[in-house]
């Protein structure tokens, strides 16, 4: 069915909720990134089978949707139960008779499935009592748990599509651009630049053509917020998109997809499909003579390819290579044409804050940081996973009430946020409030959404080292100072963590930072040194004791620890034959020793040791 | 035209030219290891960096390489402020690094009083600063025969899939336009060798001097629309015959 008119939106809308007001029970079966690793394909493939041999009254395969991303991977694979929310965790293909028999048809829950928080030891029956979930607020990421991946009438049964019709049968495109900025949407993607600002000026450029692009490029490492939002709700991308070209005069969009996300590719092709066949994308959308096609263009796996210059580049054809941005992309941008780039994010709130007015989005978040950030909450924390949290809410919210607190209670010591471009915060900025402009003044960034937390086992000259070792490769290797800068930079930290540094190499680095800084042409280098400079300046006294006193405090840093065998060895002999220089030696039921010569510090022997008796200095 | 401030003085400038251009017609000496007339702003030396500012900025300033900053009406540039000295030292210094045996490298260099490394040197560092002069002149000669591959520090100029280039002519673009002398050519008699290609000179029908390249010479007379026998005489001969022209025209002009 082809929609000419706004009207049949409304009537399909109406059919759908009738239709699906008669499904009383669903069964919500998690196919993120996470769970479909774990099996979550098999276990669909079960209850279909299970459900048409067993024929439950007033329950057909209907009921069973393929979701996106619940958010707790680490617990999956993930089913749920509506409408009483009864979640059971880490399920397997041979649970499913079981779920069926008890949970559909007896409403029995079955105890072995339930999760147990690791903090009180109890089980939890319905997952709206999950601290996990309890402390989050879902806006943009609602859908992502409740619908079928690339099911048009889950979308609009639950409001898609409301926002495109408004917009097009209500709104001037200045409405649509005065409200987004009213709303106070900031990019997503890591500057949080004002997203209706860039809308009105792109606006303002008259041209033949304009393009909208969303970068789903994703770069930073361990970060998947974008990737669950376009193979979860690839609709909303969709529908944000084509309200940015309504707003901006756009007839032809790009989704700049990484190439390591092929289900995103796939999920957000059928999506165009679907609503190219329904007049909700493509030609005359729903009959009015508004006009917008998206095409997907494959990334090409590289970190730079995630700024916007490059990433432009990377569309038309050339090598993606940043260029100096004196003049705007928004006025000058793909094929020189005025465009408009933004994150999945953004521009899966956009049709929200068209739906719910800006003053409903304006009170979530806090006054300059309006609405919510989805982060990936990945590292040393108990509960790991994809989240979203209302702006301003604190890192120790985040860790503590979300994340359940460090693994094992040991001391927090570091959160790492905005990737390569960002910085370590400190237990002493536990308290501040996750924003743009908090971040960045504590000299960290928001980046994309991706949030590590580490423990006192962690070397922050290591971490330092291993961001910066990231840019060194993934720099485009065009201008000089990063180019050649971040390789330095990395060189001095490998210099710290072999205890080969002195003070002045200190100073000397927050030298060249700076130079890096203001000398680099794209964002990757003048935000590169970030990590360093924010280890540095919080975590001083652990660089010291590198190059002063050539110790690595956290025991990380191979050429300044060495490995001892205690006597608390029991001769188990168990560390003997992982190691792979044979430097360990012992009888059964003696105590062995490391012959510290051919000790390479792999730490095998540590990591197979039951008795605590190898010990780290 | 617009009114800029350069180190104090007022200069006028056509609106939308680049301020490095600008620089140079005033005779400021700003470096430039990446700038060729022949080819867009690429801005990857940064040496050309200079600070800028406007009345209205609150004091705050900005740094922008001149080479690709458009100039406008009202703006305030300093070429040598302590800051734009102490990152032009320390590129000089990450470039000295990488290419410690480059003469022009080091010469440069040491005007701006870096005479040694304050950093590792990188081993295996080759006189390529990376400047992609060659690769964006060969793209503008219509050639796209090398380009640069990779990317981060391992970053390189090579031909495709480091094989013999098949689109390349032999005209020596790339090697005599390369600031640091890096990309090697050889003449051996009748041949000339660059990019692991051995390209066969024509010879001038006249003289029997060797000139250019019978690629290249196809590919002008094909593509600039030249007749191939005027490439088979060589240009000093080609003057010889014009100045030959000229005095039979001169005679005829007389007896008329
Ligand atoms: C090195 C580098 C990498 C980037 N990677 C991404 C990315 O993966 N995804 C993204 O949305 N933005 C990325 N950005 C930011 C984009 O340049 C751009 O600001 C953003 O996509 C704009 O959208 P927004 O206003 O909605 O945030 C990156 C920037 C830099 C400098
Ligand atoms: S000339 Fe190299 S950056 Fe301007």
């Amino acid at each position: 069915m082809h929609l000419d008119n706004p009207q049949q939106l409304i009537d399909w809308h109406d059919k759908i909720i009738a239709k699906q007001k008669k499904i009383k029970k669903k069964i919500l079966v998690c196919c993120g990134p996470g769970c479909l690793a774990n099996g979550a394909q098999d276990i669909i493939d079960k209850f279909k089978t299970v459900l048409k041999e067993k024929k439950i009254s007033g329950f057909t395969v209907e009921a069973l949707k393929e979701t996106g991303c619940h958010g707790f991977c680490e617990q999956g694979p993930l089913v749920v139960m509506e409408p009483k929310g009864l979640y059971y965790t880490k399920v397997k293909v041979k649970d499913v008779e079981d779920i069926i028999e008890q949970s559909i048809k007896n409403d029995k829950i079955i105890d072995r499935l339930l999760y147990n928080d690791p903090q009180t030891d109890k089980k939890i029956e319905r997952y709206q009592d999950i601290k996990f979930y309890s402390h989050q607020k879902k806006v943009v990421l609602n859908n992502l748990g409740n619908i079928n991946q690339c099911n048009i009438e889950d979308y609009i049964a639950n409001d898609g599509y409301q926002a495109l019709s408004k917009v097009i049968t209500s709104m001037s495109p200045q409405k649509v651009i005065d409200t987004i900025t009213k709303s106070g949407l900031r990019g997503r993607g890591g500057a949080g630049f004002p997203t209706g600002r860039k809308w009105a000026t792109c606006r303002k450029v008259e041209s033949d053509t304009h393009y909208v692009i969303c970068n789903g490029d994703e770069g930073d490492p361990g970060a998947f917020m974008d990737r669950a939002l376009m193979e979860g709700d690839p609709f909303s991308v969709l529908e944000g998109m084509t309200i940015a070209a309504f707003a901006v005069g756009a007839k032809q969009g790009y989704i700049y997809v990484r190439e390591e996300y092929p289900l995103a590719v796939v999920n957000l092709q059928k999506a165009i499909e679907i609503a190219n066949e329904k007049g909700l994308l493509g030609d005359n959308i729903l009959g009015t003579d508004f006009s917008f096609n998206i095409k997907i263009s494959r990334g090409a796996g590289a970190f730079v390819c995630g700024e916007s210059s490059a990433l432009m580049k990377s569309v038309a054809g050339e090598v993606g290579e940043p260029r100096a941005k004196y003049v705007r992309s928004v006025v000058k941008g793909l094929y020189d044409r005025p465009t408009v780039l933004n994150n999945v994010e953004t521009f899966a709130n956009v049709p929200i804050i068209i739906r719910k007015g800006a003053s409903w989005y304006q009170k979530i978040g806090t006054p300059k940081n309006s609405g919510t950030k989805a982060f990936s909450l990945v590292g040393k924390v108990r509960n790991t996973g994809l989240i979203e949290v209302a702006m301003g809410t604190t890192l120790r919210e985040i860790i503590y009430d979300i994340g359940g607190g460090i693994i094992d209670d040991r001391p927090f010591k570091a959160v790492q946020t905005g990737g390569p471009s960002g910085g370590c915060l400190p237990a002493s900025k536990l308290d501040l409030p996750v924003d743009f402009d908090s971040l960045n003044e504590a000299g960290s960034m928001m980046g994309s959404g991706g949030m590590i937390v580490m423990d006192d086992l962690t070397c922050m000259v290591d971490v330092a080292k291993y961001f910066l070792g990231f840019l060194v490769n993934e720099s485009c290797g065009k201008c000089v100072p990063c180019r050649e800068g971040l390789y330095q930079l990395h060189a001095l930290t490998v210099k710290v963590s072999e205890g080969k540094a002195e003070e002045a190499d200190l100073e000397k680095m927050e030298k060249l930072s700076e130079m890096v800084i203001i000398g680099s042409l794209c964002g990757l280098g003048k935000s590169g040194p970030n990590p360093l400079l924010s280890t540095i300046k919080y975590f001083r006294d652990e660089y010291m004791a590198h190059i002063r006193d050539k110790r690595c405090p956290a025991g990380v840093c191979r050429a300044l620890i060495t490995y001892k065998i205690t006597d608390a060895c029991t001769g188990c002999m168990a560390c003997i034959a992982p190691c792979p220089t044979n430097a360990i030696t012992g009888k059964k039921n003696e105590m062995h020793v490391i012959d510290q010569e051919l000790c390479t510090k792999c730490g095998a022997c540590f990591a197979v040791c039951r008795y605590d008796a190898i010990l780290v200095s | 035209m617009v009114n800029l401030t350069i180190n104090g003085r007022i200069v006028q400038a056509k609106e939308g030219e680049m301020l490095l251009t600008v620089l140079r017609r005033e005779k400021i000496d700003v470096p430039a290891l990446c700038h060729h007339e022949a080819v867009e702003p690429f801005g990857a030396c940064r040496l050309c960096t200079v600070e800028i500012t406007k009345e209205d900025w609150n004091g705050y300033s900005n740094y922008v390489t001149s080479c690709l900053y458009p100039v406008e009406e009202g703006l305030i540039v300093s070429t040598h402020s302590p800051k734009v000295n102490e990152l032009r030292k320390t590129i000089l210094d990450l470039f000295l690094a990488r290419h410690p045996n480059s003469p022009e490298i080091r010469q440069l260099a040491a005007d701006y009083g870096v005479f040694k490394t304050s950093y590792e040197t990188v081993v295996d560092g080759n006189n390529c600063i990376l400047c992609a002069i060659c690769t964006r002149i060969c793209d503008t000669m219509g050639f796209h025969a090398i380009s640069t591959v990779g990317r981060g520090h391992g970053k390189e100029v090579a031909p495709p899939l480091h094989q013999v280039p098949p689109d390349c002519v032999g005209c020596l673009a790339c090697a005599l336009n390369c600031p640091t002398h890096y990309i090697e050519y050889t003449f051996d008699n009748n041949y000339l060798t660059i990019w692991d290609k051995k390209f066969e000179l024509m010879v001038c029908s006249r003289c029997g001097k060797k000139t250019i390249t019978k690629e290249f010479a196809e590919y002008l007379s094909k593509h600039r629309d030249i007749p191939f026998s005027y490439f088979e005489i060589c240009d000093e001969c080609h003057r010889k015959e014009l100045a030959a022209t000229m005095g039979q025209i001169t005679s005829w002009e007389r007896e008329a």
